[in-house]
């Protein structure tokens, strides 16, 4: 970015097309960051405006007003009042949907209000014959006083109008306020508030008392005066809801001489596909069908680019070994980091393909629908019917599933959301289930036709989503939050999703994952490495005497340096940590091998059936599945003579597996997302002691 | 005469297609009642277009009788039914009776 590039903060209401304006601008020149001190992620691209001309536009999230009501919506606000030089901006572009102009035009009065430079680009202008609309453009320039540019952002059109547009707008940099809050309602009160300070405009300081929100620049003797308008509390709010009426009537009269709606021409298309999507019994069956294709989907797609991630992970990590010098550095290398990267690159094609789906969903209008639907019920739990899109999310990963709970405005009903949502069956449970199922179910078919295994599958999944409602309705009930339940959802027009924002959305959706649950993966499989391949002093001579032993010799070579590494893991850091915890989990019908998989697991679960290929010294890479599995089944428990995975063992397993919080990265980003380190620990020990009574109770019912 | 051409309610009480018009008095009038909900949601719904003197359609009812789903103002919204029984309406009584 350099200090000529024009600094351009795009807003506008959801749903108008704004990422669509956004992606069209800056293409593949995006990046996302994030605000200072808080989570929200920051999007920002740069345009070409001119061949001389660019700018650095940051994508707002998306508001029906400046007024915020959850955290997304508070970084507008805040960003718009900043008054430092480096962040503030110099062209507010607002987008607002043609067919709904006067509700977004609320927005960009408001906007308007604060004096800075403003476009209005009036988004979808394709539809205006189809829904029987007319502007009168330069009317409607001159009534609002700034520039208006008239685009169709999904087909392209008008975005060199923009451009254009915001260069001179930058150039003219004149801004003036369009409904001036103050001589309609109670010019006296506003007087005494405008002479606080001439560095704001009238409404700055207006914001800066209805949302007690103070940039660094404003002194403290000036807070102290705005703070004391804000002893009348009632006041305020009545005079907030005056001042929201007013600007309807100022934006009635402008659109009543420039837009025309003809609605006889409005097509029904919306209350058609209503009248399915909502229906009482036809909405949910269609919805489960839909939950039902998508996971299906899943399985179908993700298997065969998730082998191939896998394999050459494994090549890379032999490569590596055969053709660097042997010592400390490469076995990190190819024990350690490419095993982890590996390790977090594999859940790529499941959580890409899962929001590709959700992408879609929401694209087309009908994830509006589904909280529709689902409110009523999600509110029974303390959720919200927004609440629906984390919990489907989880089924992936929790770290972007949680992350999505933020357009919860409620904080009750969005905590409640982020603690359950780990119980959902996320991808990395997905391999340690399917081993143990392996392992203890038999590849039977019940009632003819249903794959046993698979039915099992399916109900831990739903032991899952069942668990989570649980836990919603204990958490509803035993949490003392005071926190005013809120829900005020638009339901947009359905539209025909746009290729290009489904591609970015999940783009971004997947670099998050990898950024955020990546660097605590690799962390931590490198330090499970470390703690794995170190160990006391006796350590030192495990090698020595696993080849010494007389029982080993008739080995082959292979064989051997597998022998070795399994004793070696034994005696290592790891191996006594298993050991030390060995008599906690035996109710659970664990040995200390199964203890160390359970450890290492905090890195991600899938991390058990890796360690345990360690464990059960098994050639890594090849048949890897069939040959872990064949020495799991094969494995004895020497005090009762019987197999070690038999059926009460696997269920206990995978019972601990369904409830505990083995996630590390997880835990970081509810830390990141609840400002304390109270909410992921009540979730780790919560979850913990659950999945530890659970499996003692299942293992003991059933040995 | 008025009374009987038009009846004082809340969005909560309309049926699947009928209409009625926010009460409007005067811009001191927020139809927005009760003291406690006198927070930010009364501001987010006159936000979202649910003004005085608005026309309010009941478009669609969830399934287990809540939210509601309205037209107002342009604007398609799903609220719930402890808000709309808050938002008080002037309903056209049928001419029929």
């Amino acid at each position: 970015m350099s200090k000529n590039d024009i600094k351009v903060a795009l807003i506008g209401n959801p749903n108008t097309g704004k990422t669509s304006l956004f992606n069209q601008l800056t293409g593949l020149n995006q990046k996302v960051g994030n605000y200072p001190g808080v989570t929200v992620d920051k999007k920002e691209g740069l345009s070409k405006l001119s061949p001389t001309q660019n700018a650095v536009i940051t994508d707002l999230p998306g508001t029906y007003s400046i007024n915020p009501t959850s955290i997304d919506e508070s970084i507008v606000l805040k960003t718009l009042l900043k008054k430092d030089i480096k962040e503030s901006p110099d062209v507010i572009l607002v987008v607002a949907d043609v067919e709904n102009l006067k509700r977004n035009l609320l927005l960009f009065s408001q906007i308007k209000d604060l004096e800075i430079p403003t476009v209005l680009a009036i988004n979808m202008v394709d539809q205006m014959n189809r829904k029987g609309i007319t502007i009168d453009l330069s009317l409607l320039k001159k009534q609002l006083n700034t520039e208006v540019v008239l685009i169709s952002a999904r087909k392209n059109e008008g975005i060199n109008d923009v451009k254009a547009a915001i260069i001179r707008c930058h150039v003219a940099a004149k801004a003036s306020p369009l409904c001036g809050v103050d001589h309609k309602i109670d010019p006296d009160y506003f007087m005494k508030l405008k002479e606080i300070s001439s560095d704001y405009s009238l409404y700055e300081l207006w914001l800066m008392v209805t949302q007690s929100n103070f940039p660094e620049t404003v002194t403290k003797e000036e807070k102290e005066k705005l703070l004391a308008f804000k002893q009348d509390v009632s006041k305020v709010k009545k005079y907030q809801h005056k001042e929201t009426i007013y600007r309807y009537q100022e934006i009635n009269k402008i659109l009543k001489k420039t837009y025309i709606i003809d609605k006889s021409k409005a097509t029904d298309l919306r209350a058609r596909l209503d009248k399915i999507f909502t229906h009482k019994i036809f909405g949910y069956v269609f919805f489960v069908f839909l939950l039902f294709i998508i996971f299906q989907s899943i399985f179908d797609w993700a298997t065969l680019p998730m082998d191939l991630i896998d394999g050459t992970f494994a090549e890379i990590s032999d490569f590596a070994k055969n053709n660097l010098p042997t010592g400390v550095l490469t076995d990190l290398l190819t024990e350690g980091v490419i095993p982890g990267i590996g390790g977090v690159l594999i859940f790529i094609p499941q959580i890409a393909i899962l929001f590709l789906f959700i992408a879609i969903l929401e694209e087309t209008g009908y994830m509006s629908r589904v909280v529709f639907l689902m409110d009523k019920i999600m509110r029974r739990f303390g959720m919200n019917g927004k609440s629906i899109v984390p919990l489907i999310s989880g089924t992936a990963c929790a770290i972007p599933a949680i992350m999505a709970t933020r357009t919860i405005p409620s904080w009750k009903e969005r905590l409640i959301t982020i603690l359950v949502t780990p119980f959902t069956t996320c991808s990395a449970r997905l391999p340690v289930y399917a081993i143990l199922i392996s392992l203890i179910i038999p590849d039977t078919k019940i009632f003819g036709f249903l794959n046993l295994q698979g039915f099992v599958l399916l109900l831990l999944y739903a032991l899952g989503f069942a668990t989570a409602i649980l836990a919603a309705y204990i958490l509803h009930k035993t949490l003392k939050i005071k926190s005013k339940s809120f829900f005020v959802v638009e339901m947009p027009n359905y539209k025909l999703p746009s290729i290009k924002n489904i591609f970015y959305e999940v783009l971004e959706k997947t670099k998050t994952f990898v950024l955020e649950a990546g660097k605590i993966i690799l962390a931590l499989s490198i330090i499970l490495w470390f703690l794995a391949s170190n160990g006391p002093s006796s350590f030192e001579n495990v090698e020595k005497n696993t080849v010494q032993n007389p029982l080993n010799q008739y080995l082959s070579e292979k064989e051997l340096q597998q022998k070795i590494a399994s004793a070696e893991l034994e005696n290592s850091y790891i191996g006594i940590l298993g050991k030390t915890i060995e008599p906690s989990i035996r109710p659970l019908g664990y040995d200390w091998k199964i203890g160390i998989a359970l450890i290492t697991s905090f890195a991600a679960r899938e991390v058990f059936v890796g360690t345990l290929a360690t464990i059960y010294s098994v050639e890594a890479d090849d048949e890897k599945t069939a040959t872990i599995k064949e020495k799991m089944a094969t494995e004895v428990n020497p005090i009762t003579g019987e197999k070690r995975f038999n059926f009460p063992v696997g269920m206990s397993l995978l019972v601990f597996y369904a409830f505990a919080m083995q996630c590390m990265a997880t835990l970081a980003i509810v830390k990141r997302e609840t400002k304390s380190w109270r909410w992921p620990l009540i979730q780790l020990f919560g979850m913990g002691f659950l999945a530890y009574i659970s499996s003692f109770i299942t293992y003991q019912i059933l040995s | 005469m008025l009374s009987k051409l038009y009846s004082l309610s809340t969005i909560a009480t309309l049926q699947k297609g009928e209409i009625g018009y926010i009460s409007e008095e005067s811009l001191d009038f927020i139809p927005l009642i009760s003291e406690e909900s006198l927070d930010f949601i009364p501001l987010k719904l006159l936000e979202m277009g649910c003004l005085p003197g608005a026309e309010v359609e009941l478009v669609q009812i969830a399934p287990l009788k809540d939210p509601l789903y309205i037209c107002v103002n342009g604007s398609h919204l799903a609220i719930r039914e402890e808000t709309a029984s808050k938002i008080q309406i002037l309903k056209v009584n049928s001419l029929d009776v």
